[in-house]
């Protein structure tokens, strides 16, 4: 039986790993490629970096540090952030990285979504989505960092990405994203009811129970966190055992 | 020296690295004389069969790799497995290298979550060297939305999604194929590709 995956994300500028609130504060606090390692070791199930890098020079950095952990950690390896262009997805798959994640350009430009299927395959084209309710059950697209409303209703994007050949679906809630009460279960069984493709959780999970609780009310493929693994608070194994505790598959 | 074919498609890097890692001494090639000259045989790809076939063809390798398939170890990866069956209808019926008897095409059971995306746990039908050494719960990674119609001579470990999907399929002589990514499935993986390696040895 297939298992669900438990996927910690690292932020990463300028080739460190930081942490912050918004974009306020941000501390370096280490190494990406030990970070991805130590996950590996926890058996996270994929690792995700979210390039943050704000300027365009900085851009060859995160390729460095996909290259180094493509070097010893045999897990897929995604990369998200100022994914733009087929060259950047080209780029990124050429340096290791098993899988991109495009976000806001994505929702700019959806041609994006079918370029990228169509040249590296669907497996490799991860769309990540951030959404905000606007009433019970119903949730808009943001871009940005979660600063802009593009007023599109999420369910008909999420279908628009699986249409254009996107492979999976990172769904991101601004409702819960940092609040720490647990996934947003309403708007990820909404999403997962629409499309065929894998979704992964993301925004919200705040302790260990979070991620089964996911598992248990929608059928979501994998649940995503960062600052819980990155802190230490949780390590993917306790949050494994937590998950087999409660009869979820999971590696 | 293990060849890894580099007929334009995949993540070949990832298998190098993976090689690299083992101590195993490879290199990307598509050259005919590296590849005769090989001690082991390694066919990567990911994306579509026909564009893949396509590629193969136009590399000119074919009959080689058909050749060298049956005097050294072989092993396809993915769509690198698909691709050693007889046919595979991926949009348009394509064939494929026949090396391993069966077909290719869509997993079509209902309700599933199509790519099968992920962590999935190996059963063992049939005793393999590429197999030694693995225990009763591992698990490989697997992205694919089409798989393997075999018989079960030529099955060797299978998982189950929605239905049987062949893991590891071959001859029973030389040529083997994987459906996972042995170089993205952790310990279980590289123990798996160091099997292979050890088998030209």
């Amino acid at each position: 039986m297939l298992a669900k995956r438990i996927i910690p994300c690292l932020d990463v500028r300028d080739g460190k790993v930081v942490k912050g609130v918004n974009f306020e504060g941000i501390k370096e606090v280490g190494d990406p490629v030990e970070c991805a390692y130590e996950y590996n070791l926890q058996g996270a199930d994929e690792i995700v970096f979210y390039d943050i890098t704000a300027s365009h020079e900085g851009r060859g950095v995160i390729l460095d540090v996909v290259r180094e952990t493509a070097k010893k950690v045999f897990v897929p390896l995604t990369v998200g952030g100022g994914i733009a262009t087929v060259d950047d997805i080209r780029d990124t798959l050429r340096a290791g990285a098993d899988k991109v994640s495009v976000n806001s350009q994505a929702v700019k430009n959806p041609q994006l979504i079918k370029d990228g299927a169509d040249i590296f395959g669907s497996q490799c084209i991860c769309v990540g989505v951030d959404a905000k309710a606007i009433s019970p059950n119903k949730w808009t697209v943001y871009i940005n960092g979660g600063r802009i409303d593009m007023k599109i209703d999420l369910i008909d994007w999420v279908k628009k990405c699986e249409q254009l050949g996107a492979g999976e679906i990172c769904l991101n809630s601004i409702d819960t994203d940092g609040v720490r009460g647990g996934f947003d279960i309403p708007m990820l069984k909404a999403v997962v009811d629409a499309v065929k493709i894998p979704v992964i959780a993301s925004g919200g999970a705040g302790k260990l129970g979070d991620f089964a609780d996911a598992f248990i009310k929608t059928d979501c493929s994998a649940a995503l966190a960062a600052s819980l693994f990155h802190f230490k608070e949780l390590t993917v194994g306790q949050v494994k055992d937590d998950c087999r505790s409660k009869g979820i598959t999971v590696r | 020296m293990i060849a890894i074919i580099d007929y334009g498609a995949g993540n070949i890097f990832s298998v190098k690295n993976a090689l690299d890692y083992l101590g195993f001494d490879s290199i990307l090639t598509r050259d005919v004389s590296e590849i005769k000259s090989a001690d082991a045989l390694i066919l990567p790809g990911v994306g579509a069969f026909p564009a893949a076939m396509k590629m193969l063809v136009d590399s000119g390798l074919v009959d080689t790799i058909k050749e060298q398939a049956k005097q050294k170890p072989f092993l396809g990866i993915c769509l690198g497995m698909q691709l050693l069956f007889e046919k595979s209808y991926e949009f348009e019926e394509c064939k494929g290298l026949s090396l391993v008897q069966g077909y290719v095409d869509k997993i079509t059971e209902p309700g599933l979550v199509i790519p099968h995306m992920g962590w999935n746990k190996l059963e063992f039908s049939q005793h393999s060297p590429l197999l030694n050494g693995l225990g009763n719960d591992e698990y490989v990674y697997f992205v694919h939305s089409y798989k393997a119609f075999c018989n079960d001579e030529t099955l060797f470990a299978f998982c189950d999604y929605g239905s049987r999907v062949p893991a590891v399929v071959g001859d029973g002589k030389f040529v083997f194929g994987s459906q996972f990514h042995p170089e993205k499935s952790g310990e279980t993986g590289l123990k798996i590709l160091k099997n292979f390696v050890l088998m030209s040895r």
